[in-house]
């Protein structure tokens, strides 16, 4: 059966969360590790959940990304192993060089706690291939670092590499000014590295789930879970 | 130059095309508004002020330099860093 491991660090908030719906809802074994507990590389995937690791101090994920649950992280991630990152997680893979650019503040300067539409714009991750392309997920966000940058020159080579994940979007499914919640460069909700298995997204599909959770009912955050599983009792795929 | 302690402050900035928004808040809704036109724009930015024991205070800047790459102090992504020596 797949193990995956759930990491706590100090300052994780999501992490029960998290735990709840890889349990009980997506059936996956899975550990909540303490940060400094994990040595070896012996899970089939890994999860860095949200929350404010060590106070957002300094920067959010900046002083989490030197833990020494990273290094582990990086040789799973190497050796093609799913990684997620979650808000907190997200922040904490960027800070750790896992995934391209910077999380800067929100550019209203608030806290933003809201349901975002997300469009699928690559299927080729573990954690997007039962999407399909251009579909779009309801997940809510809450944060007040969240603002996706990179260089924009570097935006097309990651739009080649098919390194965008996610982008918010409206209604009509267009990634406008209005939709961007937090002022991230080109809509960018989640990204991923090169080779495609580590993801990390501002949004939380713990939050979204379980349709008690949701105002419509939808879980559609499940299939980021789901896609996470299908991949790992489907190595090579 | 003496070994001693020295006082570096390490300035981060957004870079010059990452917006700061809070700059820009400051500038426009407090600066300007309260009638100094002379200030043509303003960056929001973090200061970390070290006491660094060294040879010199080429050595303490070279220290905090190292530490600033080797640590991030900054994210080269969106960050630009100053380090200057005060004391």
């Amino acid at each position: 059966m797949v193990k995956v491991a759930l990491i706590q660090y100090p300052g994780s908030n999501c992490d029960l969360d998290a735990l709840e719906i890889l349990r009980d809802v997506v059936k996956a074994r899975t550990d909540l590790v303490w940060h400094k507990d994990l040595a070896h590389d012996d899970y089939d995937a890994y999860v860095l959940p949200g929350g404010f690791s060590y106070g957002d101090y300094l920067r959010a994920g900046a002083i989490a990304a030197t833990s020494p649950s990273l290094r582990v992280v990086r040789d799973a991630a190497e050796g093609g192993k799913p990684v997620l990152g979650i808000c907190n997680g997200f922040q904490i893979l960027v800070e750790a060089g896992l995934l391209p650019g910077a999380v800067l503040r929100n550019s209203a300067l608030r806290f933003a706690c809201t349901w975002t539409r997300l469009r699928v714009e690559t299927t080729r991750t573990p954690f997007t291939n039962k999407a399909e392309k251009g579909q779009v997920l309801e997940i809510p966000i809450a944060h007040n670092e969240g603002r996706y940058y990179l260089d924009k020159e570097r935006i097309p080579e990651l739009e080649r590499n098919r390194q965008i994940v996610f982008r918010y979007v409206n209604e009509m499914r267009e990634a406008t000014e209005d939709a961007n919640p937090n002022g991230s460069i080109d809509n960018i909700a989640g990204v991923c590295n090169q080779k495609g298995n580590v993801m990390g997204l501002m949004p939380h599909p713990e939050r979204a789930s379980l349709a008690v959770l949701s105002p419509d009912n939808q879980t559609d955050g499940r299939l980021i879970f789901d896609s996470m599983m299908g991949r790992m009792t489907r190595p090579g795929v | 130059m003496t070994p001693g302690s020295y006082v570096v402050e390490v300035i981060v900035e957004n870079k010059p095309l990452a917006r700061d928004p809070e700059g820009e808040t400051i500038h426009q809704n407090l600066i300007l508004k309260g009638g100094y036109k002379q200030v043509t724009s303003v960056r929001a930015g973090k200061l970390l002020r070290m006491n660094v024991e060294a040879s010199s205070p080429e050595d303490a800047r070279a220290i905090v330099r190292k530490l600033s790459d080797d640590l991030r102090i900054y994210n080269p992504a969106a960050h630009t860093i100053q380090i200057r020596i005060v004391g």
